[in-house]
């Protein structure tokens, strides 16, 4: 058979258009290649690395804890998650019961997070799609968390709170009034969110049925988090594995299968009202007694390999440690999940229109040291 | 057609919903502190660099074990001390940090057998120079403390 070349109807040209490093859109220094075809992406390149540091090999040269204020650094947005999952990679290696109490304030703290997190999110997402408004009034309800996780932690990112065994000091004296009253606080304000913009026409015509991103494409790229249960898998750390006292407290996994932007965003704002349910329920049972149990001095986890997996903001947060009865670590590998979020971009990209394609990349929460670590 | 007029006239309310919310924001006492003017009370547990605490009498409590210095991370610490003569314990004679490299995250403070170093609640750090934060001296900090209440 004789191939034709495919008659072009004007001229075809493409050019290579820079996504940063320096972009808003992008939250940090990330660039991403793309071939335009006038208005559409014909391909997108990511080109990450500009922010790494080397998080992997600082855990195998120091003493096992001192890892510790590296773990609040990777994703600066949880950080407080990324704490937990090296700890409990360590406990769980060393055998290390940890009492009740420390379970529930980390549980507590984790979710507050978790809330802060989706915040910003929520705030730079519709900044992304032209939006002022709603960043600030996310960030007066995050400021009143970071208020109460400073009063308790002594910094307002960079928590470095838990400790192998516990935490590092017992609940201050207004954190539970204060996560009450916030709790009180923000439930209201989350449905004036949700009328003051998830049912805004312009905001909806802006990301229903944009971005599809389905659950096959989430599995190749090994997405996790509010990507995957925004294609309708209801795939959580928190109940596929759980940890720490989350099985036994009653919340919901949401999901959403339209897969879309929307979904993504509906998915998060469900989020937010589920650990407000998880902060509740702690609070309610939080149990007295001591917050550090009996460690040795030096850490020298048995010999072997172990994982430890938690549901940060963006998704599954795993930590493979390997140690050889040392002092210092064999291996730490972290596995983050923006990374797997973000590879999808190259192919869920293709054939978008510029501004669609960043529409979608918000929805993507990404933080890009994670991605680099 | 009459699906876009509907289209039209819901996607309008929204608009004004939204309108509504923001206009009602608008009387609403502002939640920020006019920094200059006034500032916020930094809350105990806040982490600032290390200073020293002191005895009674003025002097530093830290005992130089170098107990910090290996507990901490990055080596930030620098500690030196010596022995006087009819003391029974070592005393401090330099006490360098280097704020720079400080990740903040409390290995020294809980490490030390004397408590003496605390985390200051200092957050004004600013400095048109770098070397002002490379070495920050604990010793000199707490002689300028003690002459200022002293006055
Ligand atoms: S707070 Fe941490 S990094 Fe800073 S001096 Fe102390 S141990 Fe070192
Ligand atoms: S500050 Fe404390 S731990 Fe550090 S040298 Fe002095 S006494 Fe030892």
């Amino acid at each position: 058979m004789e191939l034709h070349p495919v008659q072009s109807t004007g001229p075809q040209e493409t050019f290579v258009l820079n996504l940063g490093p320096q972009h808003p859109a992008t939250h940090g220094v990330l660039r991403v290649k793309l071939t335009m075809d006038g208005e559409f992406i014909n391909d997108a390149v990511i080109v990450a690395g500009y922010v790494h540091r080397e998080h992997e090999k600082m855990g195998e040269n120091r003493p096992w804890d001192q890892f510790l204020p590296n773990t609040g650094r990777i994703d600066y947005l949880s950080a407080m998650m990324y704490t937990h999952a090296y700890v409990g990679a360590i406990e769980r290696a060393c055998g290390i019961e940890v009492p009740p109490r420390a379970e529930y304030v980390r549980v507590i703290t984790s979710e507050l997070n978790r809330i802060a997190s989706h915040l910003v999110w929520w705030g730079a997402y519709l900044l992304d799609l032209g939006g002022m408004t709603p960043l600030l009034y996310a960030f007066d309800d995050r400021e009143k968390i970071l208020d109460l996780l400073e009063a308790l932690t002594g910094a307002r990112l960079t928590y470095c709170y838990y400790r192998v065994g516990g935490l590092a000091e017992d609940l201050d004296d207004g954190f539970v009034e204060g996560t009450r009253e916030f709790v009180k606080e923000f439930r209201p304000r989350l449905k004036m969110f949700r009328r003051l913009v998830s049912e805004n026409i312009i905001f909806r015509k802006r990301v229903e049925g944009i971005g599809i991103i389905d659950a096959e494409m989430c599995r190749k790229y090994g997405a996790t988090g509010p990507m995957i249960r925004g294609a309708g898998i209801p795939n959580d750390v928190r109940r596929a594995e759980p940890y720490s006292v989350y099985p036994e407290l009653d919340f919901e996994i949401p999901v959403d299968p339209a897969a879309d932007s929307m979904a993504r965003y509906k998915v998060r704002m469900e989020e937010m009202e589920q650990s407000l349910r998880i902060i509740e329920q702690c609070l309610d049972r939080l149990p007295e007694g001591p917050v550090m149990a009996k460690v040795p001095r030096v850490l020298k986890p048995p010999e072997g390999d172990y994982c430890y997996a938690t549901e940060a903001a963006r998704g599954r947060f795993e930590v493979r440690i390997v140690s050889t009865g040392k002092p210092v670590a064999h291996r730490v590998r972290l596995r983050t999940p923006c990374f797997g979020n973000l590879s999808l971009f190259e192919e869920a990209a293709r054939g978008m229109m510029l501004a669609d394609g960043i529409a979608m990349m918000g929805s993507l929460d990404l933080v890009i040291p994670d991605i680099d670590r | 057609m009459k699906n876009i007029f509907k289209e039209v006239v819901g996607g309008f309310y929204t608009l004004t919903v939204g309108m509504g919310i923001t206009l009602r924001e608008f009387f609403r006492k502002p939640v920020t502190v006019h920094y200059p003017r006034e500032s916020l009370k930094m809350p105990e547990r806040y982490r600032s660099h290390l200073i020293f605490t002191s005895n009674d009498d003025g002097s530093s409590k830290c005992i130089a074990c170098n107990l910090c210095v290996k507990a901490c991370p990055t080596d930030c610490i620098i500690v030196d001390g010596e022995k006087k003569e009819g003391e029974k314990k070592k005393s401090v004679t330099k006490y360098d940090l280097d704020f720079t490299r400080c990740s903040l995250c409390g290995a020294c403070v809980e490490v030390c057998p004397t408590d003496a170093i605390v985390f200051s609640k200092r957050y004004n750090l600013a400095a048109t120079d770098r070397q002002q934060f490379h070495i920050i001296d604990l010793c000199r900090d707490l002689e300028e403390r003690n002459k200022k209440k002293a006055q």
